[in-house]
């Protein structure tokens, strides 16, 4: 059971300082966005009601959970869901 | 430089045109923007370059950026860049750990002994950073003592935070609030993470509103000085900004910096993929004006970037990257007393130039009691707003294609007031393309939107022509002339051409 972040990743270090488990690590050593180490995650089970990397994370789709599946799912961070999209940029370029 | 701010005063009413005080840039008592604040404040500004518009010409000013992570999401920003409002949109700077910072701080105040400040501002939000930022401070509270240090803050973890912010060597603090109702917060913030939740919407913007109005009062208390800043977003908090500078105002901030949003879908924020657009030059000075009856007004931000090192408006950052600092070496007690010895003829100068521009001004008060240097023209006149190309001291010494920004001043019948400035080739990299084909040239044309003339010392017969078709009107015939006088001038010759009526009515002599 662990968490992992893919290349939607950008760097941003929110979550690093959060993760109560001490298992993410910086982009060092040339590797191109931060990282999960999966046998320290534990998905914040009995510290936190939510996990933390996910729950600060600005990007949809870049932290998954053990099955692979997106935590934040599109539209879920910018507040407008995918069917709305059209109509929220059509009113957000009438202001 | 010296910029006449009408603080109190709407413009075109009849207490701005009677307002006391001189108009000449040169005038260094009565003209600062910072002379409506109380004195035990203004103390605490008048060497702070980002807060003076006179002190930027003499002191520098640095950023370290040591707190990459952040705890909201602001829809004009791009987490993969800087945080967007504290500095240029787009831009990745260095990230540094606190040992480093201290190293670079240490560094650029040895080798420009002008630097009286340190701000962190990002990449992400200082507060989200407490150990980064605090750190720094920390260290550098001991081994530079004389060196200020600032910190640009979301707010939301500012409560919590306070008492080790206060801890150290911290004269003023920006907190950036852009609204006070939470339904247009959550226009413009999606989420916040608070308590170790996301919280979404109006719910998580209420949370962010009240940290900040509190921490706002908190540093109050404290006797800390603070500076709002806002972004103002056309059909989002544009007219709510009004309300939100009366409301810092009355708890007790000391500054209103408005700033414009700038959305570029390459930028790749919320509001640039969406199509937001920037407020024009006109609607961010009409808002401007709007809350300056209210506050004191900043007006000559230059919007620089996380790592911004040197005087305001430039950039030597690239002169102290992290393995030049390394190599240099430093004797901190030398560089300290030098610095001391530098600050002590720039603040005689200064006192210099006051002395000559009080006799000045008390010279011109006996000659025009109003010191409105077009108070003799009719009432009714449109206001014409002017671009200046100026290296500062208050005279027009630049040459137009030299100018890296222009300020721009707007005159009428109530005299001749500073308005902004304007960024010669804002996010141009400098070469002779820049963007989609658009030239330096055009850009800069674009820049100018609104003003109808540029008044520098020289200008080119090429930029004449394009500027002439662009319908400003270059004018080099004030060089080396005061800046307001040579905007009056080109003023008074617009109304006797007869430029200045009202759009489709006749002048009334």
């Amino acid at each position: 059971m662990a968490f992992s972040i893919n290349d939607a990743c950008v760097n941003c270090w929110a979550c690093l300082p959060l993760c109560p488990s001490n298992a993410i690590s910086a982009n060092l050593d040339g590797a191109a966005h931060f990282r999960i180490d999966s046998s320290k995650c534990t998905e914040c089970e009995g510290d936190y009601a939510d996990p933390q990397c996910a729950a600060i994370c600005p990007i949809e789709g870049a932290i998954l959970n053990a099955a692979g599946e997106a935590l934040n799912l599109p539209g879920s961070l910018t507040g407008i869901p995918p069917e709305r999209l059209e109509e929220a940029m059509t009113e957000i370029q009438a202001r | 430089m010296e910029l006449k701010v009408l603080g109190q005063a709407k413009p075109g009413s009849s207490a701005s045109a009677n307002e006391g005080g001189c108009s000449k840039s040169a005038c260094g008592s009565t003209s600062d923007q910072m002379m409506h604040l109380p004195e035990h404040i203004r103390d605490k500004v008048r060497n702070h370059p980002c807060y003076s518009e006179d002190a930027h010409h003499y002191y520098a000013r640095m950023h370290v950026a040591v707190a990459p992570a952040c705890n909201i999401q602001c829809h004009y920003c791009n987490r993969k860049y800087d945080c967007a409002n504290e500095s240029r949109p787009g831009v990745v700077s260095e990230l540094l750990t606190p040992d480093q910072a201290v190293k670079k701080v240490i560094a650029v105040a040895a080798k420009i002994p002008q630097m009286t400040v340190l701000g962190i501002a990002g990449p992400g939000d200082p507060l989200a950073n407490p150990e980064r930022t605090f750190e720094t401070f920390r260290q550098l509270t001991e081994k530079a003592p004389d060196i200020k240090l600032c910190v640009s803050t979301n707010g939301l973890s500012l409560p919590q935070q306070i008492d080790e912010l206060c801890k150290h060597n911290i004269d003023h603090v920006t907190i950036t609030i852009n609204c006070v109702d939470p339904e247009i917060g959550a226009r413009i913030y999606p989420w916040v993470f608070w308590e170790n939740r996301r919280v979404r919407g109006a719910k998580g913007a209420k949370i962010l509103i009240d940290q900040q109005q509190k921490g706002l009062e908190m540093l109050i208390e404290r006797g800390i000085l603070v500076k709002v800043n806002s972004v103002m977003i056309p059909g989002v908090n544009d007219k709510h900004l009004v309300e939100v500078s009366k409301i810092v105002k009355s708890k007790g901030a000391f500054l209103h910096n408005v700033m414009p949003l700038i959305a570029e879908a390459e930028h790749g924020t919320f509001y640039g993929v969406m199509g937001q657009r920037s407020p024009t030059a006109g609607e961010l000075t009409e808002l401007q004006d709007a809350c300056a009856g209210d506050m004191n007004m900043m007006r000559h931000c230059r919007q620089c970037r996380a790592d911004a090192v040197g005087m305001l408006g430039e950039d030597r950052g690239a002169e102290f990257t992290l393995d030049k600092v390394e190599a240099m070496d430093i004797d901190y007690a030398a560089a300290m007393t030098k610095r001391a010895e530098i600050h002590a003829q720039i603040e005689a100068h200064r006192a210099e130039k006051k002395r000559e521009a009080d006799a000045e001004a008390a010279a011109n008060l006996t000659a025009n009691p109003t010191a409105n240097l077009l108070g003799d023209l009719p009432g009714d006149l449109r206001p014409v707003l002017m671009a200046v190309a100026t290296r500062g001291h208050g005279i027009v010494n630049e040459h137009f294609g030299h100018a890296k920004e222009f300020l721009v001043y707007e005159a009428s019948p109530s005299g001749v007031r500073f308005i902004g400035c304007r960024r010669a080739a804002q996010y141009c990299s400098g070469d002779d393309t820049c963007g989609e084909g658009e030239s330096k040239l055009d850009t800069i044309i674009r820049s100018l939107e609104g003003c109808e003339a540029v008044i520098c010392s020289k200008i080119g017969y090429a930029p004449w022509e394009r500027l002439e078709a662009a319908g400003i009107a270059p004018n080099g015939e004030y060089a080396m002339e005061p800046i307001e006088e040579a905007v009056a001038g080109v003023y008074r010759e617009m109304f006797v051409a007869g430029h200045l009526s009202k759009a489709g009515g006749e002048l009334r002599a």
